[in-house]
């Protein structure tokens, strides 16, 4: 059914709210502010067509992630529905697992596990025959840069840029139809953000793979995105390719805007700068 | 067809991941079997030592089987409980719950998986231990029911497999402190089960709660086949409480574990570590 479908993901109308626990409280001592819920996606709708990469641009705490989340299954929305390839995430959950991948700001693997352990682990996982995948996963890991003995030492002595690659191949392994990257270069030194950047170009150019990519660096939306999606406390603020959205405030002093200067403009904030975030 | 072949090499996915992961850690794991031998052998040597503190004449290789056979099925079960009831503790510790929760696969696979690894890695652990004591003791097996005491220890498996999937939901809803919430379950039943001495000495209160510990009827059923030599048809009653236990707690176990997820999956406390 997927292989037909023009829109790989929709996501229409959807809001996530979350309650802060106030902890252990006096029955007598609660009042209506205890449990005021926290709106972290805020009625947010968008398509993605097949073969897109598109783009999530905003700060830290706007929402980005929750939203991945609700389209991973591993959140469940309040409102609105996401579908994948016409597979609504809550409906059909295992069907829309077997479509996507994710790969997140944090690395989640077994960390005293070697490159390989992990890869055969998520690959048996997404039933994948051992022989196969231990022999894909060598190819993959390989062409990512790794020497052969990284690949059977332990993940905890790898430097994070490797990880995040080698968390990559792992998502690649499982031939995601969507690939959900949830700021897969934050935290990473520039030459390591590069080669992962160069990695999802591949996968955009030369696999058949949808990517939603979140980031809050304006310069790696602006290079990897087919449209992108501004996101402001949980709303969206403005969608629109690259050029599309700088072409929504003047230029200053002769200089062409930037994507900063879009999102300035349009919430009146500034992008948290990345190693202030760490 | 093809369903079931995915699902089988799911489940081996984790009974391969924990055995790597036991490797990995093998300090800890030589450090917790000498913990166990230790435990195992000064919990034995109360029963060789029960003539000399009282006094009186009393059958101490009896003594000494009796709380051999505590001991070893205890820590049997502990193992596979703990094993079972840490799924998603482990997940926690090692931040890969949102990678093995969005996998394509039925948590009945997750939890067959973590299963066979537990029952796997429980014998291993306790077969290690029993050959460490037995050349402390003279242990004399000749009159007893050998069959008997592994379908007693497979029931047993059964029911405390149940009892460790309901347990599992603790670290699910409660991320930081869940995990230490399910020692409190053991700890409970090694009390009403009647593991170093005989239920009949508990308060009638007491005893009440030990005939809902399946602990209480493996241990029972464990003496009756080692130390009294009883039959298989003897043991029929306990095999059929234990097998009714597990039947129950199972789906129980999985019912209630497919609510807690969908409650972490609203409030958000996958994601969080503990």
């Amino acid at each position: 059914m997927h292989r037909n479908h023009h829109v790989a993901l929709e996501v229409s109308g959807v809001t996530k709210r979350f309650v802060r626990s106030e902890g252990l409280r006096w029955p007598w001592k609660r009042n209506g502010h205890d449990r005021k819920p926290v709106v972290a996606v805020d009625d947010v709708s968008f398509e993605v067509q097949r073969g897109e990469v598109f783009g999530i641009l905003g700060p830290n705490g706007s929402g980005k992630s929750t939203l991945v989340r609700c389209i991973a299954t591993l959140l469940l929305s309040d409102e609105g529905q996401v579908t994948v390839f016409g597979h609504d995430v809550l409906q059909e959950e295992m069907a829309v697992k077997q479509l996507i991948n994710r790969v997140s700001v944090e690395a989640s693997f077994f960390k005293k596990l070697t490159p390989m352990e992990n890869l055969l682990y998520g690959a048996r996982l997404y039933g994948l025959d051992g022989r196969d995948a231990r022999k894909r996963a060598l190819e993959v890991l390989k062409r990512l840069g790794l020497k052969e003995e990284a690949i059977f030492r332990p993940m905890e002595e790898m430097s994070r840029g490797m990880q995040q690659k080698v968390a990559i191949a792992r998502a690649f392994l499982t031939q995601p139809i969507l690939l959900l990257l949830d700021e897969p270069t934050t935290g990473l030194d520039p030459r390591s953000k590069r080669e992962v950047q160069a990695f999802v170009e591949e996968l955009r150019d030369i696999h058949d793979a949808t990517i939603l990519l979140t980031t809050h660096d304006m310069q790696e939306a602006d290079a990897l995105c087919d449209r992108i999606a501004i996101l402001d406390e949980g709303r969206i603020v403005a969608l629109d390719t690259p050029a599309g959205l700088k072409t929504l405030v003047p230029s200053v002093n002769g200089h062409d805007p930037t994507l900063e200067d879009v999102f300035m403009e349009l919430t009146g904030k500034q992008l948290v700068k990345e190693d202030a975030e760490q | 067809m093809t369903q079931l072949v995915h699902e089988i090499r799911a489940s081996y996915a984790f009974v391969e991941r924990n055995f790597n992961l036991v490797k990995r850690y093998w300090g800890w794991e030589v450090v917790w079997l000498a913990y166990s031998i230790a435990n195992a052998l000064s919990i034995t040597f109360i029963g060789a030592g029960a003539e000399a503190v009282t006094g009186q004449a009393i059958d101490t290789n009896y003594m000494i089987f009796y709380l051999l056979v505590g001991t070893l099925v205890w820590h049997y079960l502990a193992v596979v409980f703990d094993n079972v009831s840490e799924m998603i503790a482990w997940e926690r510790w090692e931040d890969t719950i949102e990678y093995t929760f969005m996998a394509p696969i039925s948590r009945f696979t997750h939890m067959i998986g973590q299963t066979l690894f537990s029952l796997v890695y429980g014998l291993l652990h306790t077969g290690i231990i029993l050959g460490v004591v037995a050349l402390f003791f003279h242990l004399d097996l000749r009159d007893a029911n050998l069959f008997g005491s592994v379908l007693m220890l497979v029931a047993g498996s059964l029911s405390f497999i149940g009892l460790g999937i309901v347990a599992s939901v603790l670290p699910l809803l409660f991320p930081e402190r869940g995990a230490q919430m399910t020692h409190v379950i053991q700890a409970l039943l090694l009390l009403v089960s009647g593991v170093y001495f005989p239920i009949s000495v508990l308060p009638e209160w007491m005893q009440s709660l030990s005939r809902i510990s399946p602990a209480t009827y493996v241990l029972e059923g464990m003496r009756a086949a080692l130390l009294e030599g009883a039959g298989t048809g003897a043991l029929l009653g306990h095999l059929v409480r234990l097998v009714l236990i597990g039947l129950i707690a199972i789906p129980v176990g999985l019912v209630v574990f497919r609510q807690a997820e969908r409650y972490a999956k609203r409030t958000g406390k996958l994601k969080r570590s503990g």
